[in-house]
């Protein structure tokens, strides 16, 4: 048998957005006929790239080759017309139509929208055993089957090169195990499958060869037989561990923030997050170490009062707030720097001055009681502008135009206004360059000092270990014990991370 | 962004939309046999006295009308609906009027505050609907005009009295009305006194949207909902301040005309002004100023284009597609105009950074 050819090879692919580097100097080649995986954490720049290869978004720099053949491509169209096929995290189906009116839903020109049609799901439903009945409605099927659809949706359209994004997100793991029966199935029949995760075992098990993304750029190919998934955390989220701040501990005994028992569900009842409980001192960082999508998103939002508690409680100073809204958490003075700044923290077509105002509408100087205080914003953006070094021409430049690492600037220093008591900050350096972080975790320790309390979550071991006072890790919506920065080893962290150990327990 | 840049954008739009809306209206002219020239003669001809009185009460109306189209706008909620909370508002504040329960004046107030009243109730129910089953306001409101529709008919045929070809309410005691006033001196046609109502509800609103914490609530809501949610704005909450702010706006459409010449409601309503509003709003990108010129503009153009039948033997209804397209064509360039004013404004950041940069390494060499 030959050496199997590469059937995509990306080289030097980058691509900036306003504001955010997405991914730099990217190189992977895929063979064909393998299961190649992509694993990184969230904002490592995955999908931009598998958005790059699937003809949505166009790179500014690199090349794109597919079967040997340099290609660019201008829309998905196109990516379809060489064979390659997306499968979506989010699926895009039409529940009111049938399998078979789903699948040929603008493809109706290939076989028709009638026998020839159904024939052809007919064979490919057989030929990867998806068992797919065609005049199914599409409402009645599960969340299993209805992947199986959108899989059907590229094979159908001739695809040879199938992105699946995140495709275990949604599955049970009967569902995953089935999926990766079909993902054999086509790999046998030589088709190439490019599989993005965070989920380390799942990727070892399916994978035969592992990419590892970090900051937008490759890190490193392995083949999943020579590494563990200890080797993999380490390798998405930084391949040493810094040393910690030398700095004394600020640390005082006033409790500033106490969760107990905190339950979070989805509107499925599902639980995101069980019996969480912590406490945050005034000068203390509590950092959140933790796969992404472990629960840390639901964390801070329960802290915030963005997502209701189903049991449990949330005191702040002493004071129940289980039952306030957001609005009235942080005018009790919550610092909120969220983890998408453009979507949570940021209004893009406001001017920064105006941005200002945002999550401190109830309080001076950007307010007035219940009036805004023009002048009162226009000075204090000011004064951020100068005291973060945000560079813009003025605060009259609407936040959409700022570079990531300004708006981040920006924020951070709207949120460090009016001396808060807690600061609950999500992945505060995420996508900023490197002068601006540092400027960033220096911001955080002055403030630290000065008697703030820190509900850090990262996914940067640095930050996490070279701000936090004690580090907590979070898995499948449970806090692990307590880890000191100062002694804590990439072993703990990382089997505490990957859940390693008691595998056990979530096959059950 | 100096501020003449700023004015030249704002106005940049608008003016590449008329020239298109002329542009379209003339080949339609054209295609249909008629005279593009006689058209333009009529319509950009000055207004007489009587056509700029009117033109004057209908800008004031549709200006309410627009504004209660705006509220809903601003933060992505869009009430369809002033159509029929300006039909059932009207209906209850001429009703209540015609009841004279008050004397004077005070039965004036308490009427408009009626009219409002109803309109927030009736865009209630829509916001109502919208926050606890989750029924898009775009459909909910539709139906609600329908429903408005045939529910006022049938409210009028219970309750009020038969006058030739129309029923209408009890009439309005003439201490209740509010007298209109000459602004041209010499012309019958006058200005109805509450079209003040259109300027008080425009004041409010910028000063509401731009001053205060509930505008600024609005705005954000509308421009990025994640976000607004996590500053503390409790959208489902906003959903029904706005809602009902907008139908209570809308019940004010109907007032200049019902204390300043009909003095009663009758089936002989003006329909359609509630829709025309949600042109208006577009037109004039949801701003307060800005809505007062789409208002004008409309105003003009159907007062201008009555004569065209007499005078150039040509339908006034062609009017309608000019008024059309200066509405699609305006959207279009306000999104064409706000990109390039983007990647402007992104290129200017650029060079600011690309200046400091270059003056940090001329330092540190």
């Amino acid at each position: 048998m030959s050496s199997p050819a590469v059937a995509v090879s990306l080289r030097g692919i980058a691509k900036r957005f306003p504001g955010v580097v997405a991914n730099h100097d990217v190189s992977v080649d895929v063979q064909a006929g393998t299961v190649h995986a992509l694993v990184g954490e969230n904002g490592a720049g995955k999908s931009t790239l598998m958005k790059i290869l699937y003809g949505v978004q166009k790179p500014d720099d690199g090349s794109i080759t597919v079967d040997g053949e340099d290609v660019g491509f201008s829309s998905p169209t196109d990516a379809i017309a060489r064979g390659i096929g997306m499968v979506f995290q989010h699926f895009q189906l039409a529940d009111n139509l049938t399998v078979l009116e789903n699948v040929v839903l603008g493809a109706e020109k290939l076989h028709g929208i009638g026998d020839k049609a159904r024939a052809e799901i007919g064979r490919i439903s057989t030929a990867y055993g998806f068992d797919l009945d065609p005049d199914e409605l599409v409402e009645t099927l599960g969340v299993g089957e209805r992947q199986r659809v959108e899989i059907l949706k590229v094979l159908y359209r001739g695809a040879r090169i199938i992105i699946l994004d995140e495709p275990t997100a949604v599955l049970v793991p009967q569902e995953v195990e089935a999926l990766f029966a079909n993902l054999r199935e086509l790999k046998a029949e030589g088709h190439t499958l490019l599989f993005i995760s965070h989920k380390l075992d799942e990727v070892l098990e399916i994978a035969d060869e592992i990419t590892v993304l970090r900051r937008g750029t490759t890190v490193d190919t392995v083949e999943p037989s020579a590494v563990t998934s200890h080797d993999l955390a380490e390798l998405m989220v930084g391949a040493e561990l810094p040393s910690p701040s030398t700095a004394e501990s600020t640390v005082t005994d006033r409790v500033v923030l106490e969760v107990s028992d905190l339950r979070v569900q989805d509107s499925d009842g599902r639980p995101l997050l069980s019996d969480v409980s912590l406490t945050i001192r005034a000068g203390e960082v509590l950092g959140i170490a933790g796969v992404e999508g472990n629960g840390q998103t639901e964390l801070v939002e329960a802290v915030l009062g963005m997502r209701p508690a189903v049991a449990g409680t949330v005191q702040l100073g002493g004071e129940d707030v289980t039952r306030w809204g957001t609005r009235q958490r942080r005018a009790a003075g919550v610092g909120y720097i969220p983890e998408d700044r453009q979507r949570h923290g940021l209004l893009l077509d406001a001017p920064l001055w105006e941005n200002r105002i945002l999550g401190h509408q109830t309080r001076p100087p950007a307010m007035n009681g219940h009036w805004i205080n023009r002048s009162g914003a226009r000075d204090d953006s000011d004064r951020i502008v100068s005291e973060y070094d945000v560079r813009t021409p003025g605060i009259d430049t609407t936040a959409g135009s700022l570079s990531g690492g300004n708006q981040q600037k920006f924020l951070v220093g709207r949120e460090m206004s009016g001396e808060p008591r807690l600061l609950v900050a999500a992945h505060p350096t995420r996508g900023v360059d490197v002068g601006a972080q540092a400027a960033i975790w220096d911001q955080v320790r002055e403030a630290r000092r000065r008697g703030l309390a820190v509900l850090l979550v990262s996914a940067d071991l640095d930050e996490l270990i070279g701000l936090s006072d004690t580090i907590r890790v979070v898995l499948r919506g449970r806090l692990g014990d307590e880890l000191d920065p100062r002694t804590v080893t990439p072993q703990q962290l990382g089997s505490a991370m990957t859940g390693a150990g008691d595998r056990s327990e979530s096959a059950s | 962004m100096s501020l003449g840049r700023r004015v030249l954008f704002g106005a940049a739009a608008p003016a590449l939309a008329f020239v298109v809306a002329a542009i379209v209206t003339s080949v339609v002219l054209l295609g249909s046999g008629d005279s593009p020239v006689e058209f333009w003669q009529v319509v950009l001809s000055v207004p007489d006295a009587r056509q700029f009185v009117n033109i004057v009460n209908v800008s004031a109306i549709l200006y309410l009308s627009g504004l209660a189209a705006a509220i809903g706008f601003r933060m992505n909620l869009f009430n369809i609906g002033v159509e029929g909370q300006y039909r059932v508002a009207t209906f209850a504040g001429g009703f209540f009027a015609g009841q004279a329960f008050l004397p004077g004046y005070l039965n004036t107030a308490a009427a408009i505050v009626v009219a409002m009243a109803a309109g927030a109730a009736w865009a209630g129910i829509a916001a109502v609907l919208r926050v606890t089953r989750g029924v898009s306001e775009v459909i909910s409101t539709i139906m609600l005009n329908a429903i408005a529709l045939s529910l006022v008919a049938y409210l009028l045929r219970e309750f009020g009295n038969r006058e030739g070809q129309t029923i209408v309410t009890d009439q309005i005691q003439q201490s209740s009305w509010v007298p209109n006033f000459t602004l041209v001196p010499g012309e019958d046609t006058k200005v109805y006194g509450l079209v003040f109502l259109a300027l008080v509800a425009g004041v409010a609103f910028a000063v509401l949207l731009s001053g205060t914490r509930f505008g600024f609530d609005l705005r954000a809501t509308g421009q990025s909902e994640s976000a607004a949610v996590a500053s503390g704005v409790n959208v489902r909450r906003m959903v029904v301040y706005a809602m009902l702010l907008s139908g209570a706006v809308a019940g004010l459409i109907g007032m200049p005309e019902l204390f300043g010449a009909s003095h009663a409601f009758g089936s002989t309503i003006q329909t359609g002004i509630g829709f025309t509003g949600i042109a208006v709003a577009l037109l004039g990108r949801n701003r307060p100023i800005g809505i007062a010129i789409g208002a004008l503009v409309f105003a003009y153009l159907a007062q201008q284009s009555s004569p065209l039948g007499i005078e150039a033997d040509i339908s006034p209804e062609i009017i309608a597609v000019t008024q059309g397209v200066v509405v699609l064509s305006v959207v279009i360039a306000y999104e064409v105009i706000r990109r390039y004013q983007a990647r402007l404004e992104q290129a200017q950041v650029a060079a600011t950074l690309r200046r400091e940069r270059a003056a940090g390494q001329e330092v540190s060499a």
